[in-house]
């Protein structure tokens, strides 16, 4: 029994970081249909720039705050230069863009930073809670629950806001959205803004537990996106929930079958998932004008 | 359209020879993985080299002619090392290649080098890349398997007989996995719970949790580099596991002790080299002046931490300094034979000494026996 | 004059270069990266068949050329195959995981069938990677000798290695190229590009679009697997990294790049893909960054992909 708590905490720790990159796919998705696969460098910056703020001094909630601003401005600058000028680009363009982007931003980490593996102290302490004859390290709490203030934000957002259903808007038709008054080119700001922003917020929750380093940020956008898409891109129900059964089903794999293989659970799951709803768990059904 | 084509490629081609026009007196080659999977142990390694040099040339070269370093970074990809490896003999025509980080690119490497008859000094743990011997193929760090024998010594006196493993999937991590389950058994250890986790993993504590759970485990080793063996020491002691906890040589550096904290790393062992300890090193320690320069050199210069790895390099290129020394001539050939006498060299490693059998040149003397005590690194008997 | 055809023509422009380019080597070592060009070539004229032509995605196809690659190595020793024997095994074992994968995935779309073979493909680099028992496991495997170079000697063509595997590997792209090409004006490739326009524009008039995919997903898994071979036993070494997620992302780069819709395109992707580490080793520390940015250049601002809009900007001086 403690045996399967410590595996669930140990899967619900790692499935909270990538629900929270999963979460950033969605945010993109929604308002460009645009897959951003520099995601994870959002994270790895998220992470870097923290640790570079407090090496230097700053106080360490200042440092992410540094960390997490400094990144949604990229992100608003990704997008303006390199996003927008290729609208309308076929998806593979599209991949290789945000793919060149996430090499190009790697490259900068590596000269401005260094490639050494970097770390900052947890938010509260190292002293493991003990539930139930397992133990998760307070820093999981900060992440987990990071994953679901940022879910519940995103929902409201969507759900409850003017804005929010703009940003909608603009995903399901761009030239009807700008008809009726949505000023799209803003949501793709606010939408480059938010994403970036919530990717470094995992960046600088999860650093204290996963460490961090100038080339982890693939890493997460994989897993990232195999969540996004095991929930169903665009549904932030879907990515929250894809993230964790991911994070799940590999540390269940690890615990009870075989860890060398855990993360071939995962995608077998997601081919499987796909190969009945190829939607995703929460997707939408969406259909193709011809 | 075929006007386009051919004069374009040309003007690339033109554009690849740029690099290598350099003119001195020793070319030395170099392709490491500075980027990639594998740069947490390729980018102290180019770094030395460079630094290296740099201080060789400073002091006017070896017999008095300047070395030209020509330093390829492969990302760890085995079919980038073998494209660097013909371009460094091929074409900027160097008389000795140090290099390939991974064992994977060793190998890569040392089939051009024996190919080009060019001597080749390997950075890598297997012992494939010397074993058979092959004449114009050299290496510096310990064999993997040596690390494991240390590490079962070391257990043995201790009385253990049953333990657990969890190893990293990359190439580090799975060799020396394969090297300690091979020669484990003359040991009399047997190995209760074989676990492993991927390199980019947050968290082990569902594998820790099963070694914990098997029967009669009284010891756990971890084989790996980078992040990894950081994770496992934190979940360790999250977990509250009380045995004695073993890391390999890949994460022999301060930086391991800072980033798994120093309450968790605290009683870690690992057979290490000298360099990590090399203020507590007996006065009369033929290692010790080579490891207090290379130390207070890097440190100084990068502001960051020595490490074993860094260290490979260092003696890569103390050997070949040696070699073109006591050979007098920077000829490929002689350098190789003269690789092959190396005798009594200290290095940060170890004390090398080679043969036509042995191109090697380390024991187990060599590793010692470290610890983490009081939040740093400490000498075990 | 009269007019080449097109497929005449990038037949010749290759063959051409191939031939004449050794002219201006000033080393062996030109050889090398001539050869290892042809090479990815080829896995990306793979691609321009599946995504180019039938404008599929996929993020895996670096499986097929893991598959291709460790066939060479596995079979000769295990199996007592051939070396060359054991490629066309690699291919035909490849040919069919693309058929039984292929079927349950290609009903996806967009990033779905992006993530579906991104899938495919880490569980094959997964196996290469963790069963070191049999696949050496991340540290390779040995591949044996090819043994052509040696037969060629004893006729009398007396080639060095980088020599031999620049003409080897050369020959075999063309062959994939003249493949490609006379695919593209059957009418299976007629219907491949159909699909490319719109599925169910294609499936109105009568293509049965699943099995048009299937056949391009089939296709394109052999030109990868064949491309793998031709590393490993060129290499005469061989690590998972082939079958690795980057090595995926980078086959559809190049062709992209390049220009998917173009067999020539593409190739002309690989090259300039495979020479710029090779130019930007001057850079050293800059060559990710220059990397990155030249990658998102070109598709912001060539979006057909780089040989189109060369062509496209002569044209247009011309008239």
């Amino acid at each position: 029994m403690s045996e399967l708590l410590q595996f669930l905490f140990s899967g619900l720790t790692v499935g909270a970081v990538y629900a929270l990159v999963a979460l950033g796919f969605t945010i993109i998705y929604n308002a460009s249909d645009v897959v951003n696969f520099a995601q994870g460098e959002f994270v790895m910056l998220g992470g870097m720039v923290t640790w570079f703020g407090h090496a230097a001094g700053l106080p360490l909630p200042l440092a992410a705050l540094v960390a997490i601003l400094a990144t949604a401005a990229l992100g608003v600058a990704i997008n303006k230069l390199a996003i927008e000028p290729a609208r309308g680009a076929p998806v593979v363009s599209l991949i290789i863009i945000t793919i060149g982007a996430s090499v190009f931003l790697q490259g900068a980490a590596q000269l401005v930073f260094d490639k050494q593996i970097h770390s900052f102290p947890a938010f509260s302490g190292d002293t493991p809670l003990r539930i139930g004859g397992a133990t998760i390290q307070p820093q999981s709490l900060w992440v987990i629950g990071g994953a679901l203030v940022v879910f519940a934000g995103l929902w409201l957002f969507f759900t409850r806001t003017l804005l929010g259903r703009a940003v909608l808007a603009t995903s399901n038709n761009r030239l009807a959205a700008q008809l009726v008054g949505i000023n799209t080119n803003f949501v793709m700001t606010l939408s480059f803004a938010l994403s970036a922003g919530i990717g470094a917020l995992a960046g600088v929750l999860a650093t204290p537990i996963t460490l961090t380093a100038y080339n982890v940020g693939i890493g997460f956008a994989l897993k990232g996106f195999a969540g996004a898409m095991l929930g169903g891109m665009g549904n932030p129900k879907g990515a929250l929930a894809g993230g964790f059964l991911i994070g799940l089903i590999e540390a269940l794999t690890a615990g009870y079958l075989s860890s060398t293989y855990k993360e071939a659970a995962a995608f077998v799951v997601i081919l499987l998932v796909l190969f009945f709803m190829p939607q995703g768990l929460f997707g939408r059904k969406s259909t193709e004008r011809v | 359209m075929k006007k386009t084509l051919t004069t374009t490629v040309p003007a690339a081609l033109v554009a690849l020879g740029l690099a290598s026009a350099a003119s001195a007196e020793i070319r030395l080659g170099a392709s490491v993985s500075a980027t990639g999977p594998a740069a947490f142990l390729g980018d102290p390694e180019a770094k030395t080299l460079e630094m290296l040099v740099e201080e060789l040339n400073a002091k006017g070269g070896i017999n008095g002619e300047e070395i030209a370093l020509v330093l390829y970074d492969d990302g760890g990809d085995a079919n980038k090392a073998r494209t660097f490896a013909t371009r460094l003999i091929e074409d900027d025509e160097v008389q000795a290649i140090i290099g390939g980080t991974t064992t994977g690119t060793s190998m890569s490497i040392l089939s051009v080098a024996e190919d080009a008859e060019i001597p080749f000094i390997s950075l890598a743990g297997a012992i494939d890349i010397i074993q058979p011997v092959k004449p114009f193929t050299f290496k510096t760090p310990h064999t993997d398997r040596m690390a494991c024998q240390k590490i079962f010594e070391d257990m043995q006196k201790s009385g253990i007989q049953k333990i657990g493993m969890i190893s990293g999937t990359d190439g580090f991590g799975a060799s020396m996995q394969a090297q300690c389950k091979d020669v484990v058994g003359e040991y009399g250890i047997e190995i209760a719970a074989d676990e492993t986790y991927d390199p980019k993993d947050a968290d082990m504590t569902a594998q820790l949790t099963k070694i914990r759970n098997a029967d009669g485990v009284q010891a756990v080793l971890n084989p790996g580099f980078g992040q990894g063996p950081s994770i496992v020491t934190r979940n360790y002691r999250q977990l509250g596991i009380e045995l004695p906890l073993y890391q390999s040589h890949g994460v022999a550096s301060d930086g391991f002790i800072e980033l798994a904290g120093k309450e968790a790393a605290e009683g870690v062992r690992l057979p290490g080299t000298a360099l990590l300890v090399a203020d507590l090193l007996a006065e009369d320690d033929p290692q010790k002046p080579v490891v207090t320069a290379y130390k207070a050199a890097y440190e100084g210069k990068f502001n960051e931490p020595v490490g074993t790895f860094g260290g490979y390099a260092h003696d890569g290129f103390a050997l070949l300094v040696d070699a073109v020394t006591r050979a007098g001539s920077a000829e490929p050939a002689a350098i190789r034979d003269a690789l092959e006498q190396t005798a009594g060299l200290a290095g940060t490693t170890g004390i090398y000494a080679m043969s036509p059998d042995n191109h090697l040149g380390l024991d187990l003397s060599a590793f010692r026996m470290l610890e983490v005590k009081d939040g740093r690194w400490s000498i075990v008997e | 004059m009269p007019r080449l055809t097109a497929k005449s023509a990038t037949l010749l422009v290759l063959a051409a270069l191939i031939a004449v380019t050794p002219f201006f080597f000033p080393s062996g070592y030109y050889y090398r990266v001539g050869a290892l060009i042809f090479v990815n070539g080829l896995a990306v004229t793979g691609i321009v068949i599946l995504t180019g032509y039938a404008g599929q995605i996929s993020l895996g196809h670096a499986g097929f050329a893991g598959i291709g690659g460790y066939a060479c190595a596995l079979a000769p020793t295990h199996l007592g195959l051939h070396p060359s024997l054991a490629g066309v095994l690699g291919a035909v074992i490849s040919a069919v995981l693309a058929y039984l994968v292929g079927r349950p995935i290609l009903r996806l779309r967009g990033y779905y069938l992006a993530v579906a073979t991104l899938g495919f493909g880490i569980l094959v680099a997964m196996v290469l990677n963790n069963e070191r028992a049999l696949t050496g496991g991340p540290d390779g495997i040995a591949v044996p000798e090819l043994g052509l170079r040696g037969l060629l000697k004893d006729w009398g063509l007396d080639l060095t290695n980088g020599q031999f595997w620049y003409f080897f590997c050369g020959i075999v792209l063309l062959i994939g190229a003249w493949i490609a090409l006379n695919l593209h004006q059957s009418p299976g490739g007629r219907a491949l590009r159909a699909l490319h326009g719109s599925e169910i524009a294609a499936g109105t008039v009568g293509i049965d679009v699943a099995r048009v995919k299937l056949q391009a997903f089939v296709i394109s898994a052999v030109y990868a697997s064949v491309a793998g071979s031709l590393v490993a036993l060129q290499n005469k070494f061989i690590t998972p990294d082939i079958a690795g997620f980057m090595h995926s992302i980078e086959m559809v780069t190049m062709a992209v790049l390049g220009g998917a819709g173009s067999v020539l395109g593409a190739i002309f992707g690989a090259g300039i893909l495979t020479l710029l580490p090779q130019v930007l080793t001057v850079l050293a520390e800059y060559e990710q960054l220059v990397l990155g940015l030249v990658m998102m250049l070109v598709m912001i601002f060539l979006r057909e992909g780089l040989l189109p809009s060369v062509l496209r900007k002569l044209r247009g001086r011309g008239e």
